[in-house]
């Protein structure tokens, strides 16, 4: 909807500012001013310290940062390869199995994480499948847990994805494993980058299923943070939270760089 | 130039030479493609020769896409074999038939330079980088698109992307080439052009077989050796392009084909033998270009809208009287429509009197029996 006047416009600006202010940035102020709070008994911080930085820092920080990072690499490459895989296959299906299967990936999604992380640790929990207490453990809770979108986002590139490319490829001569490689994954690497992007910060983020399945020695930042804050250390915890958002960033903007050099938009 | 080095088993290895001196042939024996239960291509039986374009039009809807994209290898026939040469291409990948293809969108792909577009085909077939150099620089030659090479497919126009499509197809020195509607998305200047550089090309490569989609019926008369009309899946004529836009042998072609004017009659006298028979329309005694009409049978006179005139001269023997309705000033053309005896007939004239009638007026019609035709009055075709 167009609003013409000016007064129209201000009015929206000031309920959009409003709702973002409220809902996005009040929340992330509020844990930004505690990372920094030197103690905090009214409205705002008494004073401002790094010095939760730096006791998080010292502590298992860095650990936690680097479990996070390689759980959400290992896990989103994963699903990303499965993902696209399973998106490439099911393009060449029927429309009643292209459907059911399509659900099936998605049922992950709808389960609540925790009960994810126990139906794992049950089934992994035995030999031959022993995986309790190993990282994969960790990896394979996060796997199963983002692929669903993975799957989901490489199916709607494919489905924007004018078959007249692969088309016109094999009428060229191209075999389906060059077509692969050289139209069709290139065409899709806006997607698969968006794709493994949402993987990688939903793996970030995660704590149901991780805080199940966890082996000592690889206490992912979500699981730090619970720990932090469950002892009452709000200001460590929210040190940890900002280092997490930060992270996240960090990568999300990267991977935003690559996608318009690769698309050249 | 030498043939192209392929890694796998490949049919396009065909050398410049032949590509300019013999095309392959496309025969279709009794194809017919089906989803379903749903036939969209009823059994076709069709040849293209060697080097000749045959155009495929028809409405949407009427199978000559399917057909299209059965020869290409994306439509598996429900019955029925399809030959490329000798070559019997039924059931061999799109990537072994040895085609070239350009698309209505020219699906060039964006990622890749204009060079990368057009060296896409000799690469995937590991044609040695010398020959892909040489190959690349021709065909963009060929096509007036040798200085763009650099470019990418966003920096350029409609016209030269599907420019480049078509080097992108000539490069693998295709032994058919298939066009889908390939100027349908352009503006109609810059079809019109497009449509003088296809038949330029096939001039340049006059050994090169075409199949042509579309549903222009500019594009077909000018390009096409050969014009096969599609019709609900069916051929409904196939022939040489003049004969069939001067002899249309049902409704559905004469009107497909240049909208040509109708005209029921009945066959006064079957033709002679130069070919001319005598029809009655109303009180009006009419020569037309007969076949085999038998005297009494129903018949209709076609006439095209260009060969009506509004003045009698030695050759406009034939006349016909009808009330003007409408009156269509284009520029170089002024369409007139005229109420027949309840038949809407048109006409397209260059020049008109001095003064034109006005619409109501009772205006006489003049035409040459050498320029029409009759055909059987069957509501079915």
């Amino acid at each position: 909807m167009l609003v013409w006047s000016r007064s129209g416009r201000l009015v929206i600006w000031v309920i959009f500012a409003l709702i973002f202010g409220v809902l996005f940035l009040a929340p992330l102020a509020v844990i930004l001013l505690s990372s920094l709070a030197d103690q905090w008994n009214g409205v705002l911080p008494n004073g401002l310290t790094t010095e939760h930085y730096a006791d998080v820092a010292k502590g298992a920080a860095w650990n936690a940062v680097k479990a996070s990072l390689v759980t959400g690499f290992a896990a989103s490459a994963l699903a990303l390869v499965s993902g696209t895989w399973a998106a490439l296959s099911l393009r060449l299906q029927g429309p009643a199995l292209k459907r059911l299967l399509g659900l099936l990936f998605f049922i992950p999604s709808a389960v609540p994480s925790v009960s994810v992380g126990l139906g794992l640790l049950v089934a992994f929990s035995h030999p031959p499948l022993l995986l309790n207490g190993t990282i994969a453990i960790v990896m394979i809770a996060h796997f199963v847990l983002i692929s669903a979108f993975t799957f989901g986002n490489v199916s709607a590139g494919l489905a924007r994805l004018s078959p007249d490319f692969e088309q016109v490829a094999s009428s060229l001569g191209a075999r389906p494993a060059y077509r692969l490689r050289h139209v069709t994954l290139p065409l899709l690497a806006p997607y698969l980058v968006a794709a493994f992007g949402l993987s990688f910060a939903l793996s970030m983020g995660e704590l149901g299923a991780t805080v199940m399945v966890y082996p000592p020695g690889w206490v992912t930042l979500p699981v730090s943070i619970f720990s932090l804050t469950d002892r009452g250390d709000i200001f460590a915890g929210a040190a940890l939270t900002m280092i997490l958002v930060a992270a996240t960033l960090v990568l999300l903007l990267g991977l935003e760089r690559i996608t318009k050099r690769a698309t050249g938009s | 130039m030498s043939a192209v080095a392929f890694t796998g088993p490949s049919v396009m290895d065909i050398d410049a030479a032949k590509i300019r001196g013999a095309g392959s042939n496309v025969h279709f024996d009794k194809v017919s493609v089906a989803y379903g239960a749903h036939v969209v291509l009823h059994p076709l039986t069709l040849d293209i020769a060697p080097g000749e374009i045959l155009a495929m039009i028809g409405p949407s809807g009427s199978g000559k896409t399917t057909a299209l994209r059965a020869v290409a290898g994306f439509v598996r026939p429900a019955s029925g074999r399809i030959r490329i040469g000798a070559t019997d291409v039924t059931d061999l990948p799109p990537y072994e038939r040895g085609l070239g293809m350009v698309v209505q969108n020219y699906a060039l792909f964006p990622h890749m330079r204009v060079e990368d577009n057009v060296a896409f085909g000799l690469r995937a077939q590991g044609a040695n980088k010398a020959l892909i150099s040489e190959r690349v620089k021709d065909a963009l030659a060929t096509v007036g698109m040798a200085t763009f090479a650099r470019r990418y497919p966003r920096e350029l126009s409609g016209g030269q992307q599907q420019r480049v499509a078509i080097a992108r197809a000539l490069a693998v020195r295709p032994r058919v080439l298939l066009l889908d509607e390939p100027l349908s998305a352009l503006d109609a200047q810059i079809r019109r052009n497009m449509v003088e550089e296809i038949a330029r090309l096939h001039r340049s490569l006059p050994g090169l077989t075409i199949l042509y989609v579309t549903h222009d019926q500019t594009e077909a008369l000018t390009l096409a050796d050969k014009i096969a009309i599609m019709r609900d899946g069916r051929v409904c004529s196939h022939g040489p392009t003049t004969e069939l836009y001067r002899r249309p042998p049902n409704r559905f072609t004469a009107e497909f084909l240049g909208r040509a004017n109708l005209l029921p009659v009945t066959v006064a006298e079957a033709a002679g033998p130069k070919g001319f028979a005598t029809a009655r329309h109303g009180d009006a005694v009419l020569t037309g270009a007969g076949r085999d009409e038998k005297a009494g049978d129903k018949s209709l006179l076609c006439i095209r809208p260009q060969h009506l005139s509004l003045t009698a001269d030695s050759e406009h023997t034939n006349r016909i009287v009808g009330t003007l309705s409408e009156v269509h000033w284009q520029g170089e053309l002024t369409h007139l429509v005229l109420d027949v005896d309840g038949t809407p007939v048109r006409v397209s004239a260059t020049k008109l009197p001095v003064a034109l009638p006005e619409p109501g007026a009772k205006v006489p019609l003049f035409f040459a029996p050498a320029d029409t035709s009759l055909l059987p009055e069957d509501a079915s075709v």
